[in-house]
């Protein structure tokens, strides 16, 4: 590969012969990298994201007994009995009754508080954009310690902690994301489609009804979707404020320390695969209702 | 929902200040019921707003708006019997077509809406469409189904917004022509809001020339064009030549005017002004180009010892730029009918025209003019 290929006037001369063929072949090489790199990157930046979700999807099928840290051997029984664990079970029934009511109560005062910000200028508006911005850049066990020393001071009035200090501090940290969420799809309205209603013999009530809120509505259900998925899978200030609640995220760091049990593997592949599903379905239906 | 009591629709005094900036400024309008009233003016003048004063989108800073005898200004937009087609359409983009000119009807709960709406459709000519999506029409659909949308409740007002404004020339030609027949059809009151004086003059029974939130001059279009009354409506409405002048005298009937050295005369009705100062004016096509020694007959106003600077043959007629011994280029489109003699460039010719072609203006000659057709005065 030392001696050079080209000769002057384009014509391949007997010594520049020997090496040609291996010339073409690193020519193809090129060019086949150039047409696959991006995939293979792609296909890299994909293994990246989803080794964990494939390893723990692996080891929720492990024969693993207490400790699920090496492969055992395959086994069924994990999927068939994934409240065999103890406290398992009871800790994901708390997650999801904590994420549905911290979601719905978020989602609701969220998407007010989006359309107050969106739709009217009122004193104090930039400053309540800034506050709400406040929770998603404070340091979360910031938030946490002083979330506490709060609640406890709730104590005296009968608030103790539990379910109801966590879904209080979970609405807390949802709330932002839903009205960033909520804020940006009225931000892209039209506010001519609501004259336009009126215009139509709508009612303030009715326009925002049948015109605001279907249009909207994606975003309002991205922002939930986020509110959600936020508080299932929050640690640090379910931490502080839970008492002895437990949570799915408080049973699994718990657990670590003395070997998760396979059936928190199956809880946690289960959810991927519903939130793919989840994904899934509401993209087809979009497929089908947009235009042929 | 239009009922046959008198339902004419006044503006009085009306202002719409945003801060400081007045937008629409002491406004006067009377549009009787049934009308094809055209708004014409350009872009930043007030239409819209006014337009959406009427809508009940905007409230008037001062004044009142009563539509018959019911007194409108602070009503509330859905409780007024006026439907708007939108400059952008402003189509509900999550219903389907069908959906969107129902959606009026369904508000007031009317009965009939599919035979309604069928009909509305039918009138725009795009049945067809009932089940798309405004997203899957294109702009001279859209504009239609906008149209469908707001006649299908039979206001008592229909106020539109530079509708036409994003159509080619050609479907905007076949446009007009439609909305003028669904306005003589259903009947209602038209009011047309546009910037282009063509499409306000074909279309309107009415016309009101606008500026800087102020109406210039109201009546009908072959009014505004044979006899404007500011230099602004003379620009703005067609072309007109303008020649600065002295009043010299005047008697029940005439004034006289001595236009740089040449006395003209003008039909006391004609002369909009009491100045000593005066524009004078008169239309290109009516003018008569004369040779050099070609007599002009007793009673025309006339300019002699004009040169050709430039003739542009355009078919029907040609149009010449006739530059005067002080300077000035005055318009001059003759007809063809192959009966008059052409003048080709560097021509010595003499202007004529009737004395009751001729109007007279107070003001800057220049007012309305689009930049690049400006008329120097001498
Ligand atoms: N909501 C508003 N706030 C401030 N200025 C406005 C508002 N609406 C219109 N204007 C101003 O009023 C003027 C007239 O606007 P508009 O009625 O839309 O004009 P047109 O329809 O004749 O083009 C413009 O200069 C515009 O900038
Ligand atoms: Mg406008």
């Amino acid at each position: 590969m030392t001696t050079t290929v080209t000769t002057p006037g384009g014509t391949a001369g007997p010594r520049a012969a020997r090496p040609a063929p291996s010339a073409p072949a690193l020519l193809r090489a090129r060019r086949w990298l150039g047409r696959n790199a991006l995939r293979i990157y792609g296909a890299l930046a994909f293994a990246y994201l989803f080794t964990p979700i494939a390893y723990i999807t692996v080891f929720s099928f492990n024969d693993g007994g207490r400790s699920n840290l090496v492969w055992r051997g395959f086994t069924l029984k994990n999927w068939a009995n994934p409240c065999g664990a103890p406290e398992v079970c009871s800790a994901v029934g708390n997650s999801l009754k904590i994420g549905i009511t911290a979601t719905f109560i978020a989602t609701v005062l969220g998407t007010m508080v989006a359309f107050a910000l969106g739709r009217h200028r009122f004193r104090g508006r930039t400053a309540t954009n800034l506050v709400l911005f406040l929770p998603m850049a404070t340091p979360e066990v910031v938030l946490a310690a002083s979330l506490l020393t709060l609640f406890l001071q709730l104590a005296p009035i009968g608030i103790q902690l539990g379910v109801t200090t966590i879904v209080i501090a979970h609405v807390m940290f949802c709330l932002s994301f839903v009205v960033v969420t909520v804020k940006a799809r009225i931000a892209g309205l039209d506010p001519r489609l609501e004259q336009a209603a009126a215009d139509l013999y709508a009612t303030e009530w009715q326009a925002f009804r049948r015109i605001t809120l279907p249009l909207v509505a994606p975003g309002i259900a991205g922002g939930a979707l986020l509110a959600f998925s936020l508080s299932f899978d929050d640690f640090i200030i379910t931490n502080f404020v839970s008492g002895n609640v437990n949570t799915f995220p408080k049973f699994v760091y718990v657990s670590a320390q003395r070997g998760i049990p396979a059936q928190a593997y199956v809880i946690g592949a289960f959810m991927f695969f519903l939130a793919l599903t989840i994904v899934l379905v509401a993209d087809i239906v979009r497929r089908r209702r947009a235009p042929k | 929902m239009a009922d046959d009591t008198g339902g004419d629709l006044h503006l009085r005094d009306v202002t719409k200040s945003f801060g400081t900036f007045t937008a629409v400024d002491d406004l006067t309008l009377t549009i009787p019921q049934g009308s094809f009233f055209a708004l014409l003016g350009p872009s930043g003048c007030g239409k819209t707003t006014t337009l959406r004063m009427i809508a009940g989108l905007e409230e008037p800073t001062v004044g009142s708006i009563t539509l018959g005898e019911r007194d409108i200004t602070h009503a509330k937009p859905y409780k007024r019997p006026v439907n708007t087609v939108f400059q952008n359409y402003a189509l509900f983009p999550h219903l389907d077509i069908y959906e969107n000119v129902a959606f009026g009807l369904r508000r007031r709960r009317a009965k009939d809406v599919d035979k309604q709406v069928m009909e509305a459709l039918a009138l725009v000519e795009l049945p067809h469409l009932a089940r798309r999506k405004p997203g899957q029409l294109s702009g001279g659909q859209q504009q239609r189904i906008a149209l469908a949308r707001a006649v299908v409740n039979r206001p008592q007002v229909l106020l539109l917004d530079e509708p036409l404004g994003a159509l080619d020339l050609k479907l905007r030609r076949q446009m007009q022509i439609e909305l003028k027949r669904i306005q003589t059809e259903v009947g209602l009151t038209f009011v047309h809001v546009t910037h282009d004086q063509e499409e306000a003059m074909t279309m309107a029974d009415t016309v009101a020339v606008m500026n800087n939130g102020r109406i210039e001059q109201m009546g009908a279009p072959s009014e505004l064009y044979e006899a404007p009354s500011t230099t602004f409506v003379a620009n703005f409405l067609g072309q007109s030549n303008l020649v600065t002048g002295r009043r010299i005298a005047a008697d029940t009937e005439t004034v006289t005017v001595l236009c740089h050295g040449q006395t003209l005369h003008v039909p006391v009705s004609r002369c909009g002004t009491e100045d000593v100062d005066v524009l004078l004016g008169v239309r290109p096509e009516k003018i008569h180009l004369g040779g050099e020694a070609q007599e002009v007959a007793a009673g025309l106003n006339s300019f002699a010892g004009g040169i050709v600077s430039d003739a542009s043959f355009m078919g029907v007629s040609t149009q010449y730029l006739v530059r005067l011994p002080w300077g000035q280029d005055l318009t001059v489109f003759a007809q063809n009918r192959g009966i008059g003699e052409q003048y080709p460039v560097g021509s010595r010719v003499t202007l004529s025209w009737e004395p009751a072609h001729t109007f007279a203006l107070a003001g800057d000659a220049t007012a309305g003019v689009e930049s690049d057709l400006a008329v120097p005065v001498g």
